[in-house]
């Protein structure tokens, strides 16, 4: 018997995923990546009850340039998943549900996502560098 | 006609028994968590490199408190029923399913209980 190599369904490299199954992997992809980034609550809490020095520590490494790459990946997830996880509760309503419209709101939500992750640095940026500007 | 037992439908309990507890409770963590994660991330960016002293006074205001002992119960509960899901869906054999599932619900169960510990520590201990 001949092994056949043909492609299986469904192939991503010829397959284009359409919008809205972009935007929902996103969400799980992104939800995932809190719940590893929450980490950093009780790491953070923990580390204010044990002392100065512990969140000394703590704060250095968020501050260094690849703490500062996963925070800002982290927020940018945060409310990416904030943004859609509203458009789900309105679908759970029972509006938005036309493809059309569907996929209008999930513009909607990539849009506010980078609009608010790009006031929420500004905002850090001024808190930080406030003084040195 | 309806195909359901009288029974079933008075449980409300779908084939997979255990009703839309797990979807429900996922909507009503989803709904708390969007003020507490608003309130958090502003809090945070506002706070920037806050020293010891300035994130001791704001945990430990009551407010705060509250609202970070919530954070903590909402959040840890959403990610758990989330990655669940995700569990569900992409691991076929049934005891390791299982297991993932177990491994992770504890993992967030110990998360919450470290930063409620963490808070109420900071509060009633440090903070004088």
């Amino acid at each position: 018997m001949t092994t056949r190599h043909n492609p299986l369904s469904p192939h991503l490299q010829v397959y284009r995923l359409p919008m809205l199954a972009l935007l929902s992997i996103t969400h799980r992809g992104t939800g995932l990546f809190i719940s590893a980034g929450a980490l950093l609550i009780p790491v953070l809490l923990m580390a204010l009850a044990l002392g100065p020095e512990a969140y000394n520590c703590v704060q250095s490494c968020l501050a260094s340039w690849y703490g500062q790459i996963f925070l800002f990946l982290l927020s940018a997830s945060l409310i990416y998943h904030l943004l859609n996880g509203i458009r789900h509760l309105i679908w759970d309503l029972g509006f938005n549900l036309e493809v059309k419209s569907a996929e209008f709101s999930g513009y909607l939500v990539v849009i506010g996502a980078l609009l608010l992750t790009t006031l929420l640095w500004v905002l850090v940026c001024t808190q930080y560098y406030g003084e040195t500007l | 006609m309806s195909y359901r037992s009288p029974l079933a439908r008075a449980r409300g309990l779908g084939p997979a028994r255990e009703g839309v507890g797990h979807w429900w409770l996922q909507r009503l963590t989803a709904i708390a968590l969007v003020p507490l994660v608003v309130f958090l991330v502003v809090a945070l960016a506002l706070l920037g490199k806050a020293d010891y002293q300035t994130m001791v006074a704001w945990v430990s205001s009551p407010l705060v408190s509250i609202l970070l002992i919530a954070l903590a119960i909402a959040l840890f509960y959403h990610s758990s029923l989330g990655i669940q899901v995700v569990l569900e869906d992409y691991i076929s054999t049934k005891w390791l399913r299982l297991c993932a599932i177990m491994l992770v619900n504890f993992m967030n169960i110990l998360l919450a209980i470290v930063s409620i510990f963490a808070v109420l520590k900071i509060t009633f201990g440090i903070a004088q």
